[in-house]
């Protein structure tokens, strides 16, 4: 994996859902080989935040600013092509193969597709890799969609609650593959509501406040 | 892109795919109006045209409504989103896949279905012409409608709707370059059809692109 020194920098930004303020004037930053763990109850804004950092979202007020190698990236179109998805929804046909599946994303990301075979077997799915997803289980699901995120070659993760529906020995693999990120320089943001055991700053966003 | 290209083809042709759907809706909708309307040879030759085309517009829309909405359901309009590529390729992609599993079948099935309306045949060129240059259209101005409508629970309901009124230009060129021919006039429909389609296919994916971002964002 060849991911560049990447660190992320967010000043006064400020989630507007409807007439409903999520969040305001959030600030934080995180160094390259760092993880961020953002914790807080239902409906305080976490999946917003991972949008709005993925530039889904056009954020309310304030700057996202993200520094890949040399190169300073203020938009949120060049931000995007940096950026490792891992939403809570799988993203996977269920009519294609595990291994089709990852093929694909394989393809649509410029990876190299020879990684998909080790990384179906990294992820423990070698045995189901030529069966349609949807007869997988949700579990097996989740560690297919962590095996692409793992393929997708980028170096900034945003994972939406990526321990749902995985065992313990999944939980293992999410953390190891999120220690091993760090380890060269990526960075990634987790937001979870479970206990993680990674080297990590927590953030903890508040209850709605009142627009 | 490719990988989009034919991901799209592959899904279109396996279980919940639209391709056959839509060619079946298509013939039996074609070979339904003959019995209706019954053996004025006459006659069906002349609505053959029109009914073809209203056929194909259909046929298009029953596929067209999943076009990003089953995309944009399982996440995986996300990462499309996330990909190198930018988001009016990919809709010029899917556009581009779509025509080639309804569009072309549809087109290369209309001379059999002529047959059903008796049509003479000096009328097929134009048939099947008319068909090969509007068809493009057709998945096109359906894509921007499904790019709309992809975030909106039984959004297929309101597509038709959006599309089917964008599509009577492409209706009127279609069907009046069948009827031209049979009535023996100089042939100027295929041309303006021609340009309402490539004006559709150029403009369509920035339209799309925009839907989606929007749709993304909600």
């Amino acid at each position: 994996m060849n991911t560049a020194l990447a660190s992320l920098e967010v000043s006064d930004l400020a989630c507007v859902r409807g007439s409903r303020a999520l969040f305001r004037n959030l600030y934080f930053k995180v160094e390259p080989g760092r993880a961020l763990v953002v914790e807080g109850p239902n409906g305080a804004g976490k999946t917003s935040l991972l949008r709005m950092l993925a530039g889904f979202l056009a954020p309310a007020a304030g700057a996202i600013a993200l520094r890949v190698g040399d190169s300073a990236i203020a938009e949120a179109e060049e931000r995007a092509k940096h950026i490792g998805w891992f939403g809570h929804q799988d993203g996977l046909k269920p009519q294609l193969t595990a291994k089709e599946n990852l093929l694909f994303f394989a393809r649509l990301y410029g990876s190299n597709p020879a990684h998909v075979v080790p990384m179906l077997d990294w992820a423990g799915l070698s045995r189901a890799a030529d069966f349609p997803v949807q007869y997988l289980s949700a579990g097996q699901k989740k560690r297919l969609a962590l095996a692409r995120l793992k393929l997708s070659n980028r170096s900034v993760w945003l994972l939406d609650e990526p321990f749902a529906a995985l065992d313990a020995a999944g939980k293992k693999l999410v953390e190891q593959m999120l220690a091993e990120h760090c380890a060269t320089g990526g960075i990634a943001i987790i937001a979870t509501h479970e206990a993680i055991s990674l080297e990590a700053s927590r953030m903890t966003l508040g209850n709605a406040v009142a627009a | 892109m490719t990988a989009l290209f034919f991901r799209d083809i592959r899904l279109s042709f396996r279980a919940g795919g639209g391709a056959m759907l839509a060619l079946a809706f298509f013939a039996s909708v074609a070979a339904l109006v003959p019995l209706g309307i019954g053996p004025d040879l006459k006659l069906l030759a002349r609505i053959a045209g029109g009914v073809l085309w209203i056929a194909a517009a259909l046929s298009a829309l029953l596929s067209l409504d999943r076009l990003f909405q089953a995309d944009f359901e399982d996440g995986s309009l996300d990462l499309i989103a996330l990909a190198p590529q930018s988001l009016e390729v990919a809709a010029a992609t899917k556009i581009a896949a779509h025509w080639l599993t309804t569009g072309l079948p549809l087109t290369v099935l209309s001379p059999l279905l002529g047959l059903l309306f008796g049509l003479p045949p000096q009328a097929y060129p134009a048939l099947v012409l008319s068909l090969l240059l509007g068809t493009p259209a057709i998945s096109a101005i359906g894509a921007v409608g499904a790019s709309l409508t992809l975030s909106i629970r039984r959004g297929g309901l309101i597509l038709p709707l959006i599309v089917l009124p964008l599509l009577s230009p492409a209706v009127i060129f279609g069907a009046g370059a069948v009827l031209a021919v049979l009535d023996g006039l100089s042939n100027g429909a295929l041309g303006l059809l021609a340009a309402f389609s490539l004006v559709a296919v150029v403009l369509a994916p920035f339209a799309c692109a925009a839907g989606v971002r929007l749709n993304l964002a909600g």
